[in-house]
């Protein structure tokens, strides 16, 4: 099982990656961290003619802050961004979501950017993207342009990225103290594709509700909010037991779960359902909701 | 192997210490030129889709995936792979671990365990068995089970707690003791 045979590029600076990128654009395969690229290239599910890698170009992988938001390189690796400061303490999401993606040896080489430029519906980082309201910075020969994470995913494997276009860098709002969040999943085993994730953000004044997100991970073709059940949260107390209730019975009426594969649109359904009550019950407790199953990494 | 207008490309990297020079097709994963033009079959190909681990090899300190890098990827790097004449302490004591405790059969997939779990007892010293577990989620096993793999790490872990503690001069040394 060998990759299809293909020209390989190696800039040494985002210019001269977006030149090439334009030269060829869509017969061109940008090599990020390479582990879901090169997989699709050793099962020959795509035969670019070429491979651009940019693993030398300068500066894709910083994590900053500049007080307003978290700025991360669209090339930096899942666990240097799962052990960043800036993002552990402003992010906790994100971190959270992180401890479910793959294994340490892909985390080690797989980036924030690939991520989201593949789109898996299965994949937890596009679903935090939509849920923490952040804005995916492109960079083409044409120029720069910000779009907005819910304008990004378009459908199954499909963004708004253009074929000349690389993504740069996302930056994060930083929110205020008021608000809780909670990243959750059901796997098979640890690290495997999300049968179905969840990221919830909620403002809470006390324990009231009075903002929320709702994404889910690996159960409709692409990571959106669902305003039908952010509005039932809103007002009353996070865990308010009555509530729960109320959104598991509308999860039928507002999510179209993906079909096909092995598990049939009524089991994803049901485990929608216990995740959404888990999750919401976890957010009962602000400690929860900041912290980190493995406070040693 | 560069018949048939393959492309290629020269590299420069260091293996195990050893500095090498090669050309290499651009399409070659990392494992396979350690394998088949360095020698080196420690690295075992299992998956090649990056799926069970068996395959890992450490560049310029980060146990990677070996069939998703591409050997050209790593001009310039520091490549270590399980034949290491000069292994840390951590994959030593892991090695003698793993043969104490026979949490191995085939050991097709011993290498990959034992350079993942040593880059987890190199950052977390005292790891509870769920982490060990956490950590080695990626490395397939088909023989063991994996429960010996377990206690091996965990007892790896002890064991290199206590050479540490040694090495530093206490004399009274107190394991975690987990038992989760």
């Amino acid at each position: 099982m060998k990759p299809p045979r293909f020209e390989y590029a190696c800039p040494q600076s985002l210019t001269e990656a977006l030149d090439l990128l334009d030269e060829h654009k869509s017969n061109a395969a940008v090599l990020a961290g390479g582990q879901s690229l090169v997989p699709i290239l050793n099962l020959r599910m795509a035969k670019p003619a070429i491979v651009i890698d940019i693993n030398r170009i300068p500066d894709l992988d910083t994590i900053s802050s500049n007080g307003r938001q978290i700025s991360i390189g669209a090339r930096a690796r899942h666990n240097d961004v799962l052990r960043s400061p800036h993002v552990r303490l402003h992010l906790p999401l994100l971190a959270q979501a992180l401890e479910h993606v793959a294994h340490e040896a892909i985390r080690n080489r797989g980036t924030l950017g690939g991520s989201l430029a593949l789109a898996d519906p299965a994949a937890e980082l596009p679903a935090c993207t939509v849920c923490l309201d952040a804005e995916i910075v492109v960079r083409s020969n044409r120029g720069e342009r910000k779009i907005t994470a819910s304008d990004f995913f378009k459908r199954i494997y499909s963004t708004a990225l253009e074929e000349d276009e690389i993504i740069t860098r996302i930056d994060f709002p930083i929110e205020d103290s008021f608000w809780r969040f909670r990243f959750d999943e059901i796997a098979r085993r640890q690290g495997d594709f999300a049968i179905a994730g969840l990221a919830f953000a909620a403002r809470c004044d006390e324990a009231k509700v009075t903002e929320c997100r709702i994404v889910f991970a690996g159960v409709e073709e692409s990571p959106r909010r669902i305003p039908e059940l952010e509005e039932i949260f809103i007002g009353a107390n996070v865990a308010d037991e009555e509530n729960i209730q109320r959104a598991k019975a509308a999860v039928a009426d507002v999510i179209e779960p993906l079909t096909g594969g092995e598990l049939s649109p009524a089991y994803r359904l049901h485990v929608v359902r216990e995740l959404l009550a888990r999750v919401v019950r976890d957010l009962a407790h602000p400690d929860m909701a900041r912290s980190l199953s493995h406070e040693c990494l | 192997m560069n018949a048939y207008d393959e492309p290629s490309a020269e590299i420069s990297c260091t293996i195990n210490g050893e500095a090498v020079e090669a050309r290499v097709s651009v399409r070659q994963s990392l494992v396979d030129f350690v394998r088949h033009e360095i020698g080196l079959t420690g690295s075992h190909v299992g998956c090649e889709h990056g799926v069970c681990g068996a395959c890992h090899i450490v560049v310029d300190g980060r146990v990677v995936r070996g069939c998703l890098m591409l050997a050209v990827q790593t001009n310039g790097a520091k490549i270590v792979t399980i034949e290491t004449s000069q292994p840390t302490a951590a994959v030593r004591t892991l090695q003698a671990a793993f043969y104490e405790r026979a949490a191995l059969q085939c050991g097709f997939c011993t290498p990959g365990m034992i350079l993942q779990a040593a880059e987890l007892l190199e950052r977390e010293p005292s790891p509870t068995r769920q982490q060990i577990r956490d950590a080695l989620s990626g490395n397939y096993c088909r023989c063991t089970g994996y429960h010996a793999i377990v206690d091996a790490v965990e007892a790896g872990a002890a064991l290199l707690r206590k050479g540490a503690a040694k090495s530093s001069g206490s004399q009274q040394f107190q394991g975690k003791g987990d038992s989760t």
